[in-house]
């Protein structure tokens, strides 16, 4: 059974059955990031902490990162971003992901928001 | 939805607009003290490309609207300003800067010459410091008048000329940096054929009482969006057009901003009143001597944009410049930005190296502007 769970940062990580994370945004940040125009990922096999920073953004204002929500390895990342950033302001929890690891320890999920969690969280905001 | 207003505990300023702002679903941010509009629902993108295909909306009211008049006016402002204000036909207006001792430019501005009055915009952000140099300056040969209770509206795009001429005909006889007071739907205005976009446009000072319903009525047409001020940047930066405090400061002068052309013959050395302005000794050397650096359009080669404080180095690490201006051009469809170089490096074509996050990032020196302007000329 697949989770989804949230970070204050607004990022989220879908935990596959076989120890594989999917990471993007949420709907909340692409709105307040507005336009996404350049998407720079990361190399596959690099090693990532949790809160450190996995991608470059930049929106039509301003640059930022997307953190990762939890430790591991990229194994893949989403290519089409490239060229296509406007991806992730589209489909922000589907087709917009920016990479997937092999999460090195799934108890840092405990840490993270569950879906009711951060809306309640993004409510308050 | 809109965005809650920026915090009480800042005193911002609305202007006359602030009300349909919100209706309209704008994202407001905190600008030179007011509320301003940032983007509406469609975003940034979506308004910059508008504005260039049909007619954009800007609510500017936040700008100086400063009134002069007297006999001494126009020969005032030339004592604050190296532009001719004296040989100005009524109706006609000229971009100008404010400069200071060492040559330096304090603000830029747009003055048309109405017959009794000269009427001029000013920055937001410089309005305070403008008026206070005006007033001590010159206020004892003219007189010097904020019009604090007029709005100030943009209507920018191939588009903006059949909407406004539908209000008023007289529109269409009006070219590029021209100004005439016209009635709009009932209202008096004083409108100019002027923007800060590339694309025809106009526009148009407006009682604050009526600029609501004006705003309104201009929406109403299909082909009217509302635009704010991301997209404005966007927009005047694809034009190749200086941003005061960021492309234009205190310690750039109008020579090294590629700026002689505001520099009249008749303010030059051998003019009829050569001189005679802030900076001028430093500022007519340089038109002699040349300058050490010079304003150059940066389109970098890769897809990362360049944005304002980064730094230009050449092949071999060695720092020749620096970005004033940057950010994604949606016409143009890639990174472009504005910034100075050494003149060694200032031909277009030249490749520099611009430093985003540590790393060096190819970058070539154009011609500005990057999206051609589309001024009506008559």
């Amino acid at each position: 059974m697949s989770v989804v769970k949230f970070t204050k940062d607004h990022e989220w990580v879908l935990m596959q059955d076989d120890g594989i994370g999917v990471i993007g945004i949420t709907d909340y940040a692409q709105d307040q990031l507005g336009e996404l125009v350049y998407v720079e990922l990361p190399e596959i096999d690099k090693e990532l902490d949790a809160g450190s920073d996995a991608v470059v953004i930049e929106s039509v204002k301003a640059a930022g990162e997307v953190k990762a929500p939890v430790s591991g390895t990229v194994v893949e990342v989403n290519e089409a971003l490239v060229d296509e950033p406007e991806k992730v302001n589209n489909d922000p929890m589907g087709d917009g992901w920016f990479i997937k690891l092999k999460i090195t320890n799934t108890s840092e999920l405990d840490n993270l928001m569950d879906e009711d969690a951060y809306k309640e969280y993004t409510d308050d905001l | 939805m809109s965005t809650t207003p920026a915090s009480d505990s800042v005193s911002l300023a609305r202007t006359p607009l602030y009300d349909l702002h919100l209706e309209l679903g704008a994202r407001m941010v905190a600008f030179a003290g007011y509320h301003m509009p940032v983007q509406y629902a469609h975003g940034i993108i979506h308004e910059h490309q508008h504005t260039r295909a049909a007619a954009g909306l800007f609510d500017v009211s936040h700008m100086g609207q400063v009134r002069i008049s007297g006999a001494g006016a126009a020969t005032a402002l030339e004592s604050l300003a190296p532009m001719d204000v004296v040989d100005l036909e009524i109706g006609h207006m000229r971009y100008g800067l404010f400069t200071d001792a060492g040559g330096g430019i304090l603000d830029d501005f747009l003055v048309a010459n109405a017959g009794e009055h000269l009427d001029m915009v000013i920055n937001a952000a410089c309005k305070k410091d403008d008026l206070h140099r005006m007033r001590t300056a010159v206020g004892d040969r003219c007189r010097i008048e904020e019009l604090e209770g007029r709005a100030l509206l943009a209507l920018q795009g191939p588009a903006a000329c059949e909407v406004l001429a539908a209000m008023s005909p007289a529109i269409n006889n009006m070219p590029f940096m021209t100004a005439a007071d016209v009635e709009l739907a009932g209202i008096p205005c004083g409108i100019s054929r002027s923007g800060y976009t590339g694309e025809d446009g106009f526009e148009i000072s407006v009682p604050g009482a009526a600029a609501d319903a004006l705003a309104r009525k201009l929406l109403a047409n299909d082909a009217v969006a509302p635009i704010g001020l991301g997209a404005r940047d966007s927009l005047r930066l694809e034009a190749g057009l200086c941003l005061y405090g960021h492309d234009l400061t205190r310690h750039t002068t109008p020579v090294e901003a590629g700026l002689t052309w505001t520099i009249a013959k008749a303010r030059q050395p051998g003019g009829q009143r050569a001189g005679g302005f802030p900076g001028d000794d430093r500022i007519l050397q340089q038109l002699v001597d040349g300058t050490s650096r010079r304003l150059v359009g940066l389109r970098p080669r890769g897809r990362a944009p360049v944005r304002a404080g980064a730094d230009l180095m050449d092949a071999d690490g060695g720092n020749i410049g620096i970005v004033t201006s940057g950010g994604f051009g949606p016409t143009v469809g890639g990174p472009v930005a504005m910034g100075y170089v050494g003149c060694e490096y200032r031909k277009p074509g030249t490749i520099v190296q611009a430093v985003v996050r540590g790393k060096q990032l190819p970058t070539e020196v154009v011609r500005l502007p990057f999206v051609e302007r589309r001024y009506y000329r008559g």
